[in-house]
């Protein structure tokens, strides 16, 4: 899977590799701003009030 | 003995059998019978299956670690930006500073009307036991993605406003989100609690501390403690209750803090004491 990205991305292995740094942190910042925030809404620890 | 030694006279499995040792992926002999000379060549389906599973499952590893850190370090990281930015943003007049405190009145405080709209900034909270600088935003509603991770703490609905008879109940994270009421457990009785209003300072001190299930709404009533099915006194006293997860990074339980008005003062007659260090 990520050898076939590797060999997907054209040029030198440097260029290859910022590449794929680039495209780790697309991946990171979609999770944070969107994926956890709603991936939370599910985990029962950050319950704070009272009721049902 | 080797097969060398006896001159291959043994035979070797691949001769015994060799129906199964040339069948496709789903063959049942050893991976390498068939693979010792294409190490070079294009892999065999079961094999590129399997490899990525693993890089599948180790990505889902990351992403539960990354999830940790995003839900213990960067929530905290935002909400704490996000709370200053908005008690900066609130630009309501400074009370003034000096030797003069503020007048306490003990009287029945002005009330301001329930905000309609969740989501309403209407109060900032003051805890001095929580540090000198401490001060988070009160909006109204107990959302969780609209108020208590993005404002702060949030005042039950239908519950008392500040000063009001009754209860003013509010909520707030205890971890995570900036967790205004991280510290919630150091309260002790006497601490002050200290709610202003765009006009007024509301002062209460706290009465109790305690542990309860989060079904045990009575805390949050009218008068903490009586519940549903029992008659509502007649309400004489201001109470405030803070709400906040127990233990820590669960929600088993719940944290109680209640309270009681001493004083109210207008903001406009300077500091109430219990903010001046």
């Amino acid at each position: 899977m990520y050898g076939l990205l590797w060999r997907a991305i054209p040029g030198p292995g440097w260029f290859k590799f910022l590449v794929c740094l680039v495209l780790a942190f697309g991946v990171i910042a979609v999770c944070f701003t969107q994926f956890f925030p709603w991936l939370s809404d599910y985990m029962p620890f950050n319950d704070t009030t009272v009721g049902e | 003995m080797t097969h060398a030694q006896a001159g291959h006279n043994v035979p070797l499995p691949q001769e015994v059998f060799p129906i199964a040792y040339q069948r496709g992926p789903s063959g049942m002999g050893p991976r390498n019978a068939r693979r010792p000379q294409s190490s070079g060549g294009p892999m065999r389906p079961v094999a590129w299956l399997i490899g990525v599973m693993g890089e599948l499952l180790v990505t889902a590893g990351l992403v539960l670690g990354l999830f940790v850190v995003w839900q213990l370090w960067w929530t905290d990281v935002e909400g704490a930006r996000a709370q200053s930015e908005i008690i900066a943003g609130m630009d309501w007049e400074a009370a003034p500073t000096g030797p003069e405190t503020a007048v306490e009145n003990h009287g029945p405080p002005p009330v301001m009307e329930e905000p309609p709209e969740a989501g309403t900034l209407f109060a900032q909270m003051y805890i001095p036991r929580f540090g000198d600088d401490y001060v988070k935003p009160v909006a109204e509603g107990t959302d969780k993605a609209t108020v208590l991770d993005t404002i702060g703490i949030g005042h039950y609905v239908d519950t008392a406003m500040p000063g009001d008879l009754g209860n003013f109940a509010l909520a707030a994270h205890r971890t995570t989100y900036g967790k205004p009421f991280n510290q919630i457990a150091e309260l002790k009785n006497g601490d002050a609690l200290v709610v202003r209003t765009e006009d007024t300072w509301y002062v209460y001190k706290v009465t109790e501390s305690k542990i309860v299930y989060p079904q045990n709404v009575e805390v949050i009533a009218p008068v903490p403690g009586v519940t549903k099915d029992e008659p509502m006194p007649e309400l004489t006293k201001r109470f405030i209750t803070l709400t906040s997860c127990h233990p820590m990074f669960s929600a088993t339980e719940r944290y109680i803090v209640h309270g009681e008005l001493e004083y109210w003062s207008p903001v406009g007659e300077g500091k109430p004491k219990e903010l001046i260090s």
